[in-house]
């Protein structure tokens, strides 16, 4: 099976750079924004897209993400709207790979079975749930593979050389290397650090490695697009975006262009780096 | 359709930690290796006679154990019905039974070489306990609360203060205990190399409720030698409250085998079960958070929803895994109390017996009204009063508008 994000990987090898992944938040701050906000990420730059599915309790996000989705659930966002978006996105966009992240409750009331055929009908490519190590892979990893969707699995610091084949089974799509130990947006990740345990991972596997979790700035994505296929940006555009709000939390008219404004001046600095040799 | 019930009620979890379809480690990855390790160092804790001979010694001597088993015999005159006991927690250091599991996950944190401890609290109790044993041992204490329950307990805050923890209030969500959850995982996830997160009640990943529920089912087993000795026999029923369900599970597990002994879980039916409240048995389905499967108050999205009790302490949208359990094969019933029933237990108890009792376990005296007065002279009826009510003395107060 061959996914959007696996002819993505291969389409930028081919092309010699890593991979610009952004992370925005489904509704935030309202439903018809954050479609104008997706429909401007491809050509600002953004390869591969991730769209967070609101939860009442990230455990694993700091308080940026924690506020795009109370601002999201506030706005009226279920997970049923969340994969609409995700089919109005691609009436225009067939190619550019997007990967639904967030915790696993509400994908388990929606029902696992309807939710991995609706996301997949929608066009979601692959699947990031927190709060779903290996221990739990028979819950939606191994029926996300059987319905043709990704699982994108997280690596972290802590997971060790005894645990990380565990973790690389049943990955597909990509691997998500957590740069840090913490939530997101909480610390700056160490490019040298990240370039040996991405190098860790790949002595493991030959899926694509992305790192994400503390990369704010376009100087700080090239460092690390240079360590690794993919630098995934989530935060700094959530922080972008919830600048343009007004006292209420509505969209103003400088919304969608702050993000794509960031969106570009990162995806510049992910281009502008030189991968390392492989 | 006939269920399939096992052989033993108490032989769960398995060996990942599922009771039935609940339990499980629902953890983000940066977490999963530290509770690995954490099971497999409590597992090697369990089986040495020199950790279980430590904490014996501590138990006794510095908890203050055996809680007494005492017969209320003006309350039982009152209902006129069953012959009702208290298993006295509330008699425990730190004033509910939260120490007995505290004074566990600090010693195999001990063991474990962590210096740095962080907790969840709502009523305070369990960051009480932590606090406490933390000085005790010299290790730095952080404790989570949410900030309406910072407000509402300030007893418990000033306790915890004293006693050398940082008191952090946590001003998202609801800010409740289940906000002071997230935001102690989110530390957790942050500091994992150098913290132990002492949970304080039977739920959260494997191993923990299996951990919490080992450490308090002292409760039980007391009670077990106790009314042998006072009655000769095992008791007809057993009563506790259930937030995440501590107290109640370490009362039930010993008893859980023994077919004879009803048992009964009361949640906090808070302003009553059609409006705001925090009975996840009662109200809520089947769902995943804090690291297991439950039973959760939710909207039809999957969004967890905000409890609401008079109690701070069983102010929680869930309930431990093993209860949901004991609940779907029916070994446990579970029963809930409003507020107002509670606060009418709460009165009642001080009059009768010269014991406040903390406003938890009060929701389980609210059932005993219902239940003990329809029952035989000669029913034995365990409740478990796991906490003392000085600390919800303002809050009562207020609620009754000055007169108690």
């Amino acid at each position: 099976m061959t996914t959007r994000i696996d002819t993505r990987f291969a389409q930028l090898k081919r092309e010699g750079r890593a991979a610009f992944v952004t992370f925005v938040m489904a509704g935030d701050p309202d439903l018809a924004t954050s479609l104008q906000v997706l429909k401007a990420l491809p050509a600002a730059g953004a390869d591969i897209i991730e769209i967070g599915m609101p939860f009442t309790d990230p455990m694993a996000d700091g308080p940026s993400i924690q506020a795009a989705g109370l601002r999201a659930l506030h706005a009226g966002t279920t997970l049923h709207k969340t994969l609409d978006l995700v089919r109005d996105f691609r009436k225009d966009d067939a190619a550019t790979p997007v990967v639904l992240m967030g915790y696993y409750n509400p994908i388990y009331i929606y029902g696992v079975d309807a939710f991995l055929a609706d996301a997949k009908a929608a066009g979601v490519d692959g699947l990031i749930i927190v709060d779903l190590p290996p221990e739990e892979d028979a819950e939606l990893c191994i029926p996300a593979m059987k319905a043709g969707l990704n699982f994108i699995r997280l690596a972290t610091p802590t997971t060790d050389e005894k645990r990380l084949p565990a973790v690389l089974a049943n990955t597909s799509g990509f691997v998500y290397y957590v740069s840090i130990t913490g939530i997101t947006g909480s610390a700056s990740a160490d490019s040298a650090a990240v370039g040996a345990a991405v190098a860790r991972i790949k002595r493991h596997t030959d899926l694509p490695v992305c790192v994400g979790f503390g990369i704010r700035t376009p100087e700080g994505a090239r460092a690390i697009a240079a360590q690794a296929d993919g630098a995934v940006v989530g935060t700094a555009l959530i922080d972008a975006l919830q600048k343009t709000l007004d006292a209420d939390n509505r969209a103003t008219a400088s919304t969608v262009g702050a993000v794509a404004d960031l969106v570009a001046a990162l995806a510049a600095g992910v281009r502008g780096a030189e991968q390392a040799a492989e | 359709m006939n269920q399939i019930l096992p052989n033993s009620f108490r032989s769960g979890p398995d060996e990942r930690g599922h009771f039935g379809i609940f339990g499980g480690r629902f953890v983000a990855e940066t977490l999963m290796p530290l509770i690995l390790d954490l099971e497999k160092a409590y597992a090697a804790a369990k089986n040495d006679p020199a950790f279980r001979a430590e904490m014996d010694g501590y138990l006794k001597h510095y908890v203050g154990r055996p809680s007494p088993l005492y017969f209320a015999e003006r309350m039982t005159e009152h209902f006129g019905g069953a012959k009702i006991y208290f298993k006295r927690e509330d008699l425990n250091h730190t004033g509910a039974h939260k120490v007995n599991n505290v004074l566990g996950q600090i010693m195999l944190a001990r063991r474990m070489g962590k210096q740095r401890i962080i907790a969840e609290t709502g009523a305070g109790m369990h960051g009480v306990a932590t606090a406490t044993l933390c000085a005790k041992f010299g290790l730095d204490c952080v404790v989570y609360m949410g900030a309406v329950d910072v407000e509402r307990q300030q007893p418990n805050v000033l306790r915890m203060k004293a006693l050398g923890a940082e008191v952090r209030p946590v001003t998202s969500g609801a800010n409740t205990l289940k906000d002071a959850m997230n935001e102690a995982l989110r530390d957790w996830v942050t500091n994992v190399h150098d913290t132990f997160y002492c949970i304080g009640t039977v739920a959260g990943p494997h191993p923990y409720p299996m951990m919490v529920r080992d450490f308090q089912a002292v409760i039980g087993q007391e009670v077990r030698e106790q009314i042998q000795q006072l009655e000769g026999r095992l008791p007809d029923s057993l009563i506790a409250c259930i937030g995440g369900g501590s107290n109640a599970m370490g009362l039930f597990h010993p008893f859980l085998d023994d077919s004879g002994v009803a048992i009964y879980g009361v949640e906090a039916a808070g302003h009553g079960l059609s409006k705001l409240h925090a009975a996840s048995i009662a109200g809520g389905k089947p769902g995943v958070l804090h690291g297991n499967r439950t039973y959760l108050l939710m909207d039809p999205d999957g969004q967890i929803e905000e409890a609401h009790s008079i109690s701070a302490g069983l102010d929680y949208p869930g309930i431990g895994p093993e209860h949901a359990w004991l609940h779907d094969v029916g070994r446990v019933n579970f029963l809930s109390a409003t507020d107002t029933e509670a606060l009418d237990a709460f009165k009642l108890c001080c009059r009768l017996e010269g014991i406040i009792p903390a406003l938890e376990p009060a929701h389980a005296l609210a059932k005993v009204a219902d239940l003990a007065p329809i029952l035989p002279k000669d029913h034995l009826m365990v409740l478990n009063m796991s906490g003392r009510g000085d600390k919800d003395l303002a809050s009562v107060a207020e609620h009754l508008g000055g007169k108690f």
